[in-house]
């Protein structure tokens, strides 16, 4: 490692997807219904309410310690962290301390100098979630905040790793391997707002170590590292020192703020749980079967699909677009997969992304249908893209989504190619609109001619088969002596 | 209700049903730290005035299916701190038998108003003493169960890893009864176990190994009381029981390691009251952490507060390994020095409580209360069954003789009360 190496670590929270709370049976599908409807005296933290271990969210847990290559303590325990906060009911939260559920364990990211790279992990623990504040008024009004106690008890899991990410963007590489991860493992949901938090730990080698907190989405991990490093260079350039400190994330500004002086550091007060008994799981590691995790697909889809290895990598990086292409491509996989291939992961996401949009709701049906088109010759890979764009903007705004045929029919973008005496006359047009490329591509400028294809595509609006259109020009040239 | 010793905080009203069941047509009264829906539940806390569960306990459901008519919140000392139940934010219980004194705690008011005849049987709860102390005082019988035996779901938490709740009754009989109507297995309470209790105390006690220990019977027991009891366990050897002299050398460190694992427990136990889901309400135009110290030091009484501070330390960084962790070890060693104990005898004998009851305001100074759980706190910390049953007077007030046993054995404890009683009645 070399002096002014970046030294990154995280702290991964996500919640466990499942049916009920961590220590109560109250339902965890809270986003859609009012403040406090999914509470009962446990995890409301009413006086002598008792935690009942949900024994689902120790399965989740363990899966996905099985499927980072974790122990599972032969005895695990779980511990009180005390400390004061309108959001914690009962003021401590139970959580696992000295004796958590799994240590050790590794998860292979793709390297920025290529390659695949091991980020060793510590340790993954159970805890509960706290309730949520909302903070009302204004400096006029008088600022207070109100309480929501849905997320009180959703089970967590925390994933610490070590010290082994060297920059913004292999943490994020490691999040979203993560996340891919759990989701193959069928344990969690990143569509839900607030499952993920993550707090990163950073240091410029030979340096202080400093806590970012807070960071609640995956793009805000990479912002708020590359914040931090520029920050805390321009320090060590000032020949300043870099305090060891917690920071908050602010994603709205993209900016990092400390957020706790020395005075009023924590001392969480640890002790075990005495209303829960230890956990003894160990030999329920054997009897889980993992189901395929990422690399494995990513492999297969290199094998299987042919895909190229950057291609697979997008593809199976995603529970959602690796089922999504795998559905594309299932009525004719040796037809369709390499124009999947390309048309998903380039294309499609491009699209996604620009509309913020998510794969899920779209109907795979759709894709193979203009794969159809294209494969078939009947359109243009540039009205392939408007043809995709309008099924998008109508997904978007909850219309209802046409075919690719039938966008095609109403947009009238089938190529001209069957009928020459369109493209024909365009090009004709084209030709007498234009003399001036005429008498340069007479004199030779090899432009000319492209412009004049660009004149018969405007005409055509797009649809005009290149190959076509070419040989259509060349002969009408040739046909006028050139 | 002619409550003439402060023995209840709330009594609900008077024309209760009976039910059918085991407790059909018995008035059964309930320690204020178990959770009652719709009767105001305080702990004898101003903290939790105006409090009300919005559900029952489980074992107060378990009365209630059994036909029992609850009539009433007994008063205690605050949070179950204490051993005189003048730590009450509504006032100190007195001892029917003397109302110059006190009935003894934290379970005062239901050893009272089962003294006074008020109801026939009572719930408590013990955490280091805290049934059989004022059964002993009062002159009643009151059971602490093995740890486990009966679920604590809804009783409000002093120190989770000591207290059980527990019968207390004029008669072995009675707490017998009562005791199997609440024992058993509840799968709200990770720590319950699957023990029911369907006895019917038995006189029959021949060749019954009891062990007398030397540390029940030294200083600090007032001569007195350790007369009275030894008397009693002769009685017990002419019913074809044997003494064997023992000695529990950990009860050095036993009232050290209880206090600082109750203290410890109580402090994180205790910061849930902060006014903002129950009890009364914050001042809401004040920051959030001055709120919570303004309702916090005006709810809490003196001696709940004194805990939480030493149980705050206690924990703090630095200090955990010197009394938590400490405490554990100590705690450990009183459960081998019982387990070896009860290798060799059935049942362990001693007073319930080195004196008589005090006079009210008489222990002032919060060390000389401590120390009378000397004889209570290392059942708590083994996790033991403890009866306390009378066995006599002293100045003319009661004395208890407690009689421990091994873990789950609380039938055999049941009767060897039982014979007692039986010879004495």
């Amino acid at each position: 490692m070399t002096e002014g190496q970046v030294i990154v670590g995280l702290e991964v929270h996500c919640q466990l997807d499942t049916k009920s709370k961590l220590f109560c049976g109250c339902s965890t599908d809270y986003r859609s219904d009012g403040p406090n409807t999914h509470v009962c005296p446990v995890c409301l933290g009413l006086p002598g309410a008792m935690p009942v271990l949900n024994k689902r969210s120790i399965e989740y847990a363990m899966r996905v310690a099985k499927a980072l290559n974790c122990t599972v303590l032969h005895e695990s325990e779980f511990s009180r962290k005390n400390y004061f906060y309108p959001d914690l009911d009962k003021a401590y939260q139970i959580t696992q301390y000295d004796k958590p559920l799994a240590e050790g364990g590794y998860l292979e990211i793709e390297a920025d100098e290529g390659g695949e790279k091991r980020i060793r992990l510590t340790r993954i623990h159970v805890e509960e979630d706290p309730g949520r504040l909302i903070h009302m008024g204004n400096t006029e009004r008088g600022k207070y905040s109100l309480v929501d106690y849905n997320r009180a008890g959703i089970p967590l899991i925390e994933i610490v790793s070590e010290p082994d990410m060297r920059s913004p963007k292999e943490a994020r590489k490691f999040l979203n391997k993560l996340r891919a991860t759990l989701e193959y493992l069928s344990v969690f949901d990143s569509e839900k707002e607030g499952s993920l938090r993550v707090d990163a730990n950073i240091s410029i080698k030979g340096s202080e170590r400093v806590e970012v907190k807070n960071i609640s989405s995956y793009k805000g991990v990479e912002k708020a590292l590359t914040f931090e490093i520029t920050r805390q260079k321009n320090l060590l350039r000032r020949g300043q020192k870099v305090e060891r400190e917690t920071r908050h994330f602010l994603e709205a500004r993209g900016i990092t703020q400390s957020s706790r002086s020395k005075e009023q550091e924590h001392d969480y007060r640890y002790f075990p749980e005495p209303d829960l008994r230890p956990l003894h799981v160990q030999s329920w590691v054997d009897g889980i079967v993992l189901p395929e995790l990422p690399d494995a697909r990513r492999e297969r889809f290199i094998t299987q699909y042919r895909c190229s290895l950057n291609h697979a990598r997008t593809l199976t990086g995603d529970l959602r677009l690796a089922n999504f292409y795998e559905k594309v491509v299932a009525p004719d996989p040796k037809g369709l997969s390499a124009l999947a291939a390309t048309w998903i992961a380039d294309t499609l996401i491009g699209e996604l992304n620009y509309r913020d949009m998510s794969i899920s709701g779209l109907d795979a049906t759709r894709i193979t249908g203009l794969l159809h088109l294209l494969q078939q010759n009947i359109i243009t890979d540039k009205s392939g893209i408007d043809v995709l764009r309008v099924m998008l903007d109508q997904y978007l705004n909850h219309q209802p989504v046409e075919t690719p045929a039938a966008i095609v029919k109403r947009l009238n973008l089938a190529k001209t190619a069957g009928d020459t005496g369109v493209l024909k006359s365009a090009v004709e047009e084209a030709i007498s609109e234009n003399p001036k490329a005429l008498d340069d591509y007479r004199n030779g400028k090899a432009g000319a001619i492209n412009f004049l294809v660009g004149q018969v595509m405007k005409k055509t609006r797009g649809k005009a088969d290149p190959g076509e259109l070419n040989r259509i020009l060349i002969e009408s040239l040739k046909n006028r002596g050139y | 209700m002619d409550d003439r010793y402060n023995a209840f905080l709330t009594t609900t009203c008077k024309n209760v049903t009976h039910g059918k069941g085991k407790l059909s047509g018995i008035a059964v009264a309930v320690k204020d730290n178990i959770s009652t829906r719709g009767i105001e539940t305080t702990c004898a806390s101003k903290i939790l005035k105006g409090y009300v569960p919005p559900y029952d306990a489980h074992v107060v459901e378990l009365l209630k299916r059994e036909g029992a008519a609850i009539v009433g919140k007994t008063n205690m000392d605050e949070f179950g701190m204490g051993t005189t139940t003048e730590n009450s934010a509504f006032g100190p219980t007195l001892n029917p038998c003397d109302t110059g004194r006190v009935p003894g705690g934290s379970s005062g008011g239901s050893a009272a108003a089962v003294a006074a005849g008020m109801v026939r049987m009572a719930i408590g709860t013990d955490t280091g003493g805290s049934i059989r102390c004022p059964a002993a005082f009062c002159g009643i019988v009151g059971l602490k169960p093995t740890y486990g035996r009966v679920s604590r779901f809804g009783l409000i938490a002093y120190a989770n890893s000591l207290e059980q709740i527990g019968p207390m009754g004029r008669s072995v009989t009675d707490v017998s009864t009562l005791m199997d109507v609440i024992a058993g297995y509840d799968r709200y309470d990770s720590t319950s176990v699957n023990k029911p209790y369907n006895h019917t105390p038995q006189p029959e006690i021949q060749g019954l190994k009891i062990g007398i220990p030397r540390e029940y019977f030294g200083p600090g027991v007032d001569p007195n009381v350790a007369r009275v009891v030894n008397t009693a366990i002769g009685r017990i050897e002419e019913l074809g029981a044997t003494t064997v002299p023992c000695s529990i050398p950990s009860m050095e460190y036993a009232l050290a390691a209880y206090y600082v694992t109750c203290t410890c427990e109580a402090s994180s136990n205790l910061a849930r009251f902060d006014g903002v889901r129950y009890g009364p309400a914050t001042d809401t135009n004040k920051s959030w952490h001055a709120a919570y110290q303004e309702v916090r030091r005006a709810g809490f009484g003196t001696e709940v507060r004194r805990r939480i501070m030493l149980g705050t330390f206690a924990l703090s960084s630095g200090y955990y390994g010197k009394y938590y962790a400490k405490a554990q070890i100590a705690r450990e060693n009183v459960k081998r020095d019982f387990a070896r104990i009860f290798s060799e005898v059935d049942v362990i004998a001693g007073p319930t409580m080195p004196t008589i009851a005090f006079k009210l305001g008489e222990k002032s100074d919060p060390l000389s209360m401590y120390l009378s759980d000397i004889l209570t706190v290392p059942v708590n910390l083994a996790g033991i069954p403890a009866i306390s049953v009378p066995c006599g007077k002293v100045e003319g007030m009661p004395v208890g003789l407690q009689i421990m046993g091994r873990p789950f054995d609380d039938e055999r404890v049941i009767d060897v009360a039982y014979a007692y009683e039986q010879v004495v009645t």
